[in-house]
């Protein structure tokens, strides 16, 4: 089964993923003007959507009754003048990776379905507007951006979450199987699963589809920011540091719904990333405190953090010192809690220095950030760096579209379990139930990749004597 | 001494019978080649036709004209329609049947029709001549020429007949094997592996003590395959379940070291879901005991086959471990199990019309392409039969989508997935089951086989009088309501809420407890509006019901299957040179220069070619 299906109206993030001036979200498809309508007020009085001309362009705001997002342009074009041949709309807004998370989230919820790699070229072509040779160039693209989110799918999930959707496929499989057994091979002589069997597996599999989808909606890194320690012996200076880089930013904290007053304070948004730094209750009231963490506590704020700033006193610590602290640390996370990690060193206290030791020429290897957390000095490049690691992240996994993308599978997921549920109240025949559960297997496999019917007579040949 | 035929059909099984037929019957000469009249239409295995998705399957030839289902009325001895109790895409038609008399009554129709001959030979070669075929060469050194030729071989190609520690050369037991045309088809540069299957001992019913048997009757009702007028049964044969035991399987395991399966003898890839009874002690040795299915053979005849002993150990464990089973302490044995090992061509070779890609004019059909069944042999001869005619006749293809029939989901799983094992047909590999149900075929498929000149036209006005009925039904349905008094009766004693306003009939159909033949008993103006209705039939009332009851699941799968039709819709034009599309992942460039797909959709079923090469796909190629 393939998921391309052109007759819904598809959106997407048009311009690279990451912070940039401006970003250009587009809608395709039949009801472009409908969805934007519902989610667009423009500043103009009187203004309708769906009377708006072609190629014309309007000033507004976008967002819900309750909570306006973002000013933006939106762009009108009428089939057949887009560059899909249907009907779209592009919607220029600030480029924020926030701000086009939540307006994609809008567009989701009004109706549209994320645009799959390469859907809109793809839509071009089958209205003609795209002959061979034009669609040629886009060609490489498309491959290339497909490897790139297939293995977001795949690689980008931090932590358990790829194990739990891997063992939710399963949990689905055998709940299909089951299912199945009962259908194609009723005549056998194999055990069938009760109900309530049925039942609790369904739930089981449920309430770990809803947990993981809430984790999404609310626990992202998007919402509450990338997560980024401050480590060091005592006395080097990470208090300090941490108010210089708060303060350095101070005035482009925002607002973020779903983070508590402490997850604030302690919040920073440059150039529309959020970054969170993690365990700084302990830094902010007393000061240094890392030695009555303990190095277990330390480990296991690196362990949370995306990002580990490591932070020494230039004037008492020597090159092997710095350089053994850090083989220390790679060897204790192993290389899988190394994995997605960045480090950067930062030299503390250039203000007491004369001149700069000899000896930490050596350090440049380590691309080492010279900073005095106390007079503010070079404090911006600290936050460059922080927005360069993780926009290098981005441009290689396409963090946002894919959480989005996600997000919407899971809800689909979520939406046919619901059904197979009603199903089993209302005792509909298994058969129909059936087409519930592979709703849910398909929309899984929008995240781990396809699912063939193979694989589940595999799996019923594997677990059941059939034949007679 | 032969005259030049249109069609030469070789082989006459469940494929090539159906494949004579349609040529024949569409107006094409035909010859149909057989190594032995007396067999035509054999039942090498079980004598039942039919079951779940199968039943389905022979519904669906039967619409489009075949003749499969019309043999399968006036032969069976016995009718169940199985998963009653599930939903109706699950209702799966299934025949005992007496095996003599399918076999004489195949060779009858067939001697009715007209430019149809018929010859007992051996084909050993093809003739073939710039890429195409242009007849065959026989065993006993006859020529004959045609325009066309299809292959529906079975497991006759260089057949072995496996028992214990003995190797028969066969193609069924009693039966010589065909050698020579495998040998041909290889030079011609086509790929050929091994499969296998096997059979169990047939049993003497005089010995057999039925009283410690469970019987197990046909339904009450019985139904029938063929939407013609063929007669309904009156009379039915039992079938017998019996069982297995640890000290059946002990026995069983004495024969384990002559086992040419375990010794490893046999290198054909068998069935995982009809495995014998060795292989299943094996696999699962948790469960002590295997049902077993004791089946009539036919209306008159005392043997009885033994469906689930299937088995290639040597003879005198298969009966030392039979007479250990309650019921078979005295049984004596017509003929022991065996297993057979056979020639097939994947068929990833054929194009959707079952043509192979390499010589023009040559079809395959049934075991030759590596699947079981005769359901899904006569599918294919079915297939075959109309488009070896129509493309003499250079009519287009005739191709069924994958959303219209059971036959379309065979076709194209085969020639696009290929097989790793004898292909059966599941209701789970079809996407569309609430469409493509064994009810309703005739809606589905005859008006196409009227169009292709198949089903007469007397056929197709039957279909449009049901569809005019059913029409009429639904509209009464969701116009008329039912009131509070009429029904709550009823609906109190099927533990359902009453009714406290007037509720229309088809809204009530759409509570699971509540059947049409309920309503019927109880809304007076339902029963007399029907009673109006000329030609009314159970079935079109169970139509109705079908129709109004799953609405909410028949949309959801046809919406999905237009919005994918669309894909299908794609063309892919035959000289596409997949190597130049670099995009493409190599594994994707590989095997669609090995399938060459239709369409878009047919290339995002091959395994392996994901969506993201579908897209570069759709980009680069295209209409």
């Amino acid at each position: 089964m393939t998921k391309l299906n052109t007759n819904d109206t598809i959106c997407a993030l048009a311009t690279p993923p990451g912070s940039s001036a401006i970003a250009v979200l587009r809608v395709s498809g039949k009801d472009s003007f409908k969805v934007s309508g519902k989610i667009f007020t423009a500043k103009k009085k009187g203004f309708n959507i769906r009377e708006a001309e072609t190629h014309t362009l309007h000033y507004g705001s976008i967002g819900t009754k309750d909570q306006i997002i973002d000013d933006i342009l939106l762009s009108i074009f009428r089939k057949p003048h887009s560059y899909t041949g249907e009907d779209a709309v592009e919607i220029s807004c600030h480029g924020s990776a926030f701000i086009v998370q939540q307006i994609l989230t809008l567009l989701l919820d009004a109706g549209c379905r994320m645009a799959q790699p390469g859907e809109f070229t793809l839509r071009a072509f089958l209205n003609g507007k795209l002959d061979l040779s034009q669609a040629e160039g886009v060609g490489d693209l498309i491959a290339a951006n497909s490897k790139a989110s297939h293995k977001l799918a795949l690689d980008q999930m931090r932590g358990g979450f790829s194990k739990m959707i891997s063992g939710l496929r399963e949990q689905l499989m055998q709940f299909a199987s089951l299912i199945e057994l009962e259908l194609d091979f009723s005549e056998e002589d194999v055990e069938f699963a009760d109900r309530n069997a049925l039942k609790k597996l369904l739930e089981e599999i449920r309430s770990e589809v809803q947990q993981l989808h809430d984790s999404f909606a609310e626990g992202n890194v998007m919402k509450s920011g990338v997560p980024v320690a401050i480590i060091g012996k005592p006395n080097v200076g990470k208090s300090t540091l941490l108010n210089a880089i708060l303060n350095e930013e101070r005035a482009i904290v925002s607002d973020i719904p779903g983070t508590t007053r402490d997850a604030i304070e302690d919040t920073i948004v440059i150039n529309g990333l959020a970054f969170r730094f993690i365990d700084t209750a302990g830094l902010r009231e007393t000061g240094d405190r890392i030695e009555t963490l303990g190095i277990e506590r330390t480990y296991e704020k690196i362990r949370q953090a995306r990002i580990i700033l490591y932070l020494f006193d230039i004037t008492s610590t020597d090159c092997m010192e710095v350089k053994e602290s850090l083989e220390e640390f790679k060897r204790q996370l192993g290389e899988e809690g190394m994995k997605d990690k960045h480090f950067i060193l930062i030299a503390n206290k250039i203000d007491r220095l004369v001149k700069i030791p000899r000896h930490f020429r050596n350090m440049v290897e380590f691309e080492c950030i010279f900073v005095s957390a106390k007079r503010k000095e070079n404090i911006s490049m600290i936050t460059e760096s922080l927005v360069k690691a993780i926009s290098m992240d981005q441009a290689e996994e396409g963090v946002i579209v894919s959480n989005a993308r996600h997000h919407e599978a899971l809800s689909a997921v979520l939406e046919a379990l619901n059904d197979i549920d009603e199903g089993f109240k209302k005792d509909i025949p298994s058969d129909l139930i059936a087409i519930d559960i592979r709703k849910a297997l398909y929309h899984l496999g929008e995240i781990t990749g396809e699912i063939s019917n193979d694989d589940l007579l595999g799996n019923i040949f594997s677990r059941f004597c059939i034949g007679k | 001494m032969f005259n030049h035929y249109d069609v030469i059909v070789v082989g006459a099984g469940h494929a090539g019978c159906e494949a004579a037929a349609a040529a024949a019957r569409l107006g094409s000469s035909v010859m149909l080649i057989t190594m032995n009249m007396s067999n035509m239409a054999q039942m090498s295995c079980n004598p039942a036709m039919g079951g779940i998705a199968k039943g389905q399957i022979i519904r669906e030839i039967d619409a489009l004209g075949g003749l499969s289902g019309i043999v399968t009325d006036k032969t069976m001895i016995q009718f169940r329609m199985l998963n009653k109790s599930k939903g109706p895409a699950m209702w799966s038609p299934r025949a005992q049947s007496d095996r003599m008399l399918f076999s004489m009554e195949w060779r009858t129709q067939l001697e009715q029709i007209d430019q149809l001959d018929f010859l007992q030979d051996m084909v050993s070669s093809l003739l073939i001549k710039d890429g195409k075929v242009f007849g065959v060469k026989t065993s006993m050194g006859h020529q004959i020429s045609s325009e066309a030729v299809i292959l529906t071989n079975g497991t006759f190609l260089n057949g072995i007949i496996h028992i214990g520690e003995k190797k028969i050369a066969g193609g069924r037991m009693g039966e010589v094997a065909s050698v020579g045309i495998t040998e041909h088809l290889l030079e011609l540069g086509f790929e050929s592996f091994r499969m296998k299957t096997g059979t169990p001992v047939r049993v003497d019913g005089r010995t057999i003590d039925f009283s410690k048997l469970e019987e197990q009757p046909g339904d009450k009702i019985p139904g029938k395959f063929s939407f013609t007028d063929t007669p309904p049964l009156k009379k039915q044969r039992s079938c017998y379940l019996a069982y297995t035991s640890l000290e059946v399987h002990d026995i069983l395991r004495t024969g384990f070291a002559q086992s040419p399966m375990f010794a490893g003898r046999i290198e054909g890839i068998g069935p995982r879901y009809c495995p014998s009874i060795e292989d299943k002690i094996e696999r699962f040795s948790g469960k002590d005991q295997h049902q077993l299915f004791v089946e009539p053979e036919g209306w008159t005849t005392v043997e009885y086959y033994i469906n689930g002993f299937a088995s290639s150990l040597p003879e005198e464990v298969q009966i030392k471990a039979l007479k250990k089973i309650s019921g078979f302490e005295k049984a004596k044995i017509f003929r022991p199990g065996y297993a057979i090992e056979y020639d097939y061509f994947p068929p990833v070779q054929l194009k959707n019309s079952l043509e192979t890609k390499l010589i023009e004019h040559l079809y395959f059909a049934g075991q030759i392409n590596g699947t079981t069944g005769y359901e899904e042999a006569a599918a294919q001869g079915l297939i075959a039969g109309i488009n070896a005619h129509r493309k003499l006749k250079k009519l287009p293809d005739f191709i069924l989508k994958r959303s219209e029939a059971y036959i379309g989901v065979l076709v194209d799983d085969l020639i696009t997935k290929g097989v790793d094992e004898p292909y059966r047909m599941f209701t789970s590999r079809a996407e569309y089951r609430i469409l493509l149900r064994q009810d309703n075929a005739d809606l589905r498929l005859t008006p196409i086989g009227h169009e292709i000149g198949l089903a007469s036209l007397d056929r197709v006005e039957v279909v449009r009088k049901k569809e005019f009925l059913l029409e009429k039904i639904l509209k009464h349905c969701k116009k008329e309501s039912a009131a509070p008094k009429e029904v709550n009766d009823m609906l109190y004693a099927k533990n359902t809420d009453a009714l406290k306003q007037k509720v229309k009939i088809s809204s009530l159909l759409l509570r699971p407890q509540v059947h049409f033949r309920d309503l019927i008993q109880n809304i007076d103006h339902l029963s007399s509006f029907l009673n109006d209705l000329d030609g009314i039939t159970n079935e079109i009332i169970e139509q109705a019901e079908i129709r109004i009851k799953y609405q909410g699941y028949i949309d959801k799968e046809r919406d999905l299957a237009n919005k994918l039709g669309k894909l299908e819709d794609i063309k892919i034009k035959d000289d596409v040179d997949y190597h130049q599309l670099t995009s493409l992942s190599w594994e994707s460039r590989e095997k669609l220069s090995k399938i060459r797909p239709r369409t878009i959709g047919q290339a995002a079923r091959i395994s392996g070619v994901s969506p993201a090469d579908i897209s570069v796909l759709a980009i680069y190629l295209g209409s």
